[in-house]
């Protein structure tokens, strides 16, 4: 996983709330492989009609937010569907950041886990920076100061610390708990030992 | 004295491992339950050349894309090969598999329960938001992403932040005809899809007490849908008696034994929560959805809202493209809204009782719009027939169909068309989630029914009049 620290891009603005993982990668494409790509899924059937042509109202089909990795979303951005294609997708289509007030818990755990930040900002500063990117179409994401820059605002954001700290080192997950790998075991045969009921029968 | 606690910090307790400086606890995991969708955490394991760490604890269940209205046939390759894919994993890594033709076989979240696999005092998870269902029975359940689904497989464990602590108490008695759908609903209407973000619930007060261990199966399915990590009941004698002689379930001895220590589960008295909320049981009415988000929940007598009285703009733009997708006008009546298409089934909704609660309405009485119902599993299916529930469905004008996650999701293929409103027992009203253009109603079994035999949204209640 690629660390993250700072990031300087184009910008795109989403004002909706509560964008379910279905409206971000509809569920007929979760059967596609991670090394297939899923970048040309994201948000399929927001930002194509039914005939496959693109919306033009849509954000991300505007043309110069082609190469946009910063998304500001607004209010409980990827509640729903545990569906880890939904990180994926943004991912594959160069994603690194995504703000919002507030996150879908699944979908934010599985951000972390994908090198993807998931900034959250105040209501009153979600509304500053929607307006920012819309002329802007650019904004500056500092991990380690937790702030977010465009034009001629700079908002603080806030991200859980352990999370803050694996994006920042990029470290997996399964590397940290292998260091535990004894205390695990000793874990297990003490359970065991206590709690034979909950070992399932049959 | 030591300190009054919840439910969930009891059980949390018992299954942490250690707590990291960084905050987070290393859980133990006493269930995983894996779905053909888990492909991309056997990747994982896959990628790494290891092994799953404790295939005795995980459990394979095919659900997501098995045919469900035509028999057991795939008219789609790409459809059939998830499912070997999932019979090859397992295989693989030596888990259990309830697969396509296993009589076991049904919802990962109807099939756990069934099989006495989901007891109380557990942690479970599963690649799936609606593992919150198994929380039922007093366990804490979780839904998680692929790449954890890996890192369970792997350790058996995963790392948690303590969610913070909610209660949701439903006092009073609930009026005739209303379910457990109708509470979970009410629930989110009132908290929001994000109200219950970053807690763990526990329902409790008599109305949720007096609800069967189905009913709080579809309750707890639907915590996510409030933005809960899980929802949960504390276990008591009717959660017992659904328990014993289950095939997997604690016997003999270790049944006696584990009732003890699942007696003890429930929060202390004076435990504290971080956060409560509480509902008039006896206030809650039948509910339908009429928009794109599970809290878009009105009570089936009321009108389509209006967004030019909402003061936020964005707001109010977020409703009128709802109403655009939906096909409705503000101020139209509910009753009005007239349906193309039924669908009974899903985790939340398609165990016995809601088969049964739909057949009370169905019965001697014809659907004017075609429909499907399929049983949450292929147990549930057998016992439908061996009631006769099926022949009413049947004789109704509706599909008998076999089990699986079906047209709540369309993975399988079965969709509602583009443009077709829908009234179902499922749990999202997402666009698109029953297909592309689909228009989604959610509501409960007996409303559903109602729904078909009216062929528009319709009160239950005075359906029900004279039956049982």
């Amino acid at each position: 996983m690629e660390p993250f620290r700072q990031l300087n891009g184009v910008a795109v603005a989403l004002r909706r709330d509560n964008v379910d993982t279905d409206q971000v990668i509809p569920a007929r494409f979760l059967k596609i492989s991670r090394a297939e790509g899923l970048g040309g899924t994201l948000f399929h059937d927001l930002r194509f009609d039914a005939n496959g042509k693109p919306r033009p109202d849509f954000p991300l089909n505007d043309p110069t937010r082609k190469a946009a990795s910063i998304l500001i979303g607004r209010k409980n951005f990827g509640v729903g569907s545990s569906r880890e294609a939904a990180v994926y997708a943004l991912v594959d289509a160069g994603f690194r950041c995504v703000v919002a007030t507030s996150f879908g818990d699944i979908f934010a755990g599985n951000s972390v886990n994908n090198g993807l930040v998931c900034a959250i900002v105040s209501e009153e500063d979600i509304e500053k920076l929607l307006s920012a990117v819309e002329q802007t179409g650019r904004a500056e994401v500092d991990l380690e100061a937790q702030t977010i820059k465009s034009g001629n605002y700079v908002v603080p954001f806030t991200i859980d610390p352990a999370r803050k700290t694996r994006l920042l080192n990029g470290r997996d997950e399964l590397d940290l708990t292998a260091q535990y790998k004894d205390k695990i075991a000793a874990f297990a045969a003490k359970d065991r030992a206590e709690r034979p009921w909950a070992v399932p029968r049959g | 004295m030591t300190q009054p606690l919840t439910l969930f910090d009891k059980i949390w307790a018992q299954h942490e491992i250690l707590k990291a400086e960084n905050g987070l606890s290393l859980l133990w995991v006493d269930r995983h339950y894996v779905h053909e969708g888990s492909f991309q955490g056997f990747d994982k394991v896959e990628a790494r050349g290891e092994k799953v760490a404790r295939p005795d604890l995980t459990f394979g269940i095919a659900d997501h894309y098995v045919p469900t209205s035509r028999g057991r046939v795939f008219d789609d390759p790409s459809l059939k090969k998830m499912v070997t894919t999932l019979v090859a994993n397992t295989d693989k890594h030596g888990v259990m598999l309830m697969g396509l033709d296993d009589p076991r076989q049904g919802i990962v979240h109807v099939v756990g329960p069934e099989q006495g696999l989901t007891i109380p005092g557990l942690i479970i998870v599963c690649g799936d938001s609606h593992t919150a269902t198994h929380g039922a029975l007093g366990s804490i359940a979780i839904g998680i992403g692929a790449s954890e689904v890996s890192h369970v497989l792997l350790t058996q464990t995963f790392w948690q932040k303590k969610p913070n602590r909610m209660r949701v108490t439903v006092d009073g008695q609930l009026g005739p005809g209303i379910g457990a759908k109708d509470i979970a609903l009410s629930i989110i209407a009132k908290i929001g899809t994000n109200g219950a973000q970053g807690h763990g619930v526990e329902y409790a007060g008599r109305s949720i007490r007096s609800l069967t261990m189905e009913g709080r199966l579809t309750l707890c399915n639907l915590a996510i849908e409030s933005g809960a990590r899980t929802g949960m009941v504390a276990p008591d004698e009717t959660t017992f008696a659904y328990i014993k002689g289950r095939p997997f379930a604690p016997k003999g001895d270790d049944f006696g034994r584990a009732v003890e220590v699942w007696q003890r589960l429930p929060s202390d008295p004076d435990a504290e929560f971080d956060r409560e909320v509480s509902l008039d049981g006896s206030a809650i009415a039948p509910v339908v959805t009429w928009g794109t988000s599970p809290e878009d929940t009105l009570p089936i007598d009321a009108a389509v809202p209006d967004p030019a009285a909402v003061d936020d703009p964005d707001k109010a733009k977020q409703i009128q493209g709802a109403l655009e997708y939906m096909g409705l006008s503000p101020h139209q009546r509910l009753t009005d809204i007239r349906v193309d298409r039924v669908f009974i089934g899903s985790c939340t909704n398609s165990r016995i009782e809601d088969l049964r609660a739909a057949a009370a309405v169905l019965s001697g009485r014809k659907a004017k719009v075609p429909g499907l119902v399929s049983a949450g599993s292929t147990q549930v299916k057998h016992q439908a027939e061996q009631e006769g529930l099926d022949k009413i469905f049947t004789e109704a004008g509706l599909t008998w169909g076999e089990s699986g996650c079906s047209m709540c999701i369309g993975m399988n293929g079965d969709i509602v068309p583009p443009g077709e409103r829908c009234a179902s027992t499922t749990n999202r009203n997402f666009r698109g989630r029953q297909g592309p253009g689909a228009r989604t109603h959610l509501m409960s079994p007996a409303m559903v029914a109602a729904a078909a035999v009216s062929g528009h949204l319709a009160d239950v209640r005075p359906m029900l009049q004279g039956r049982a």
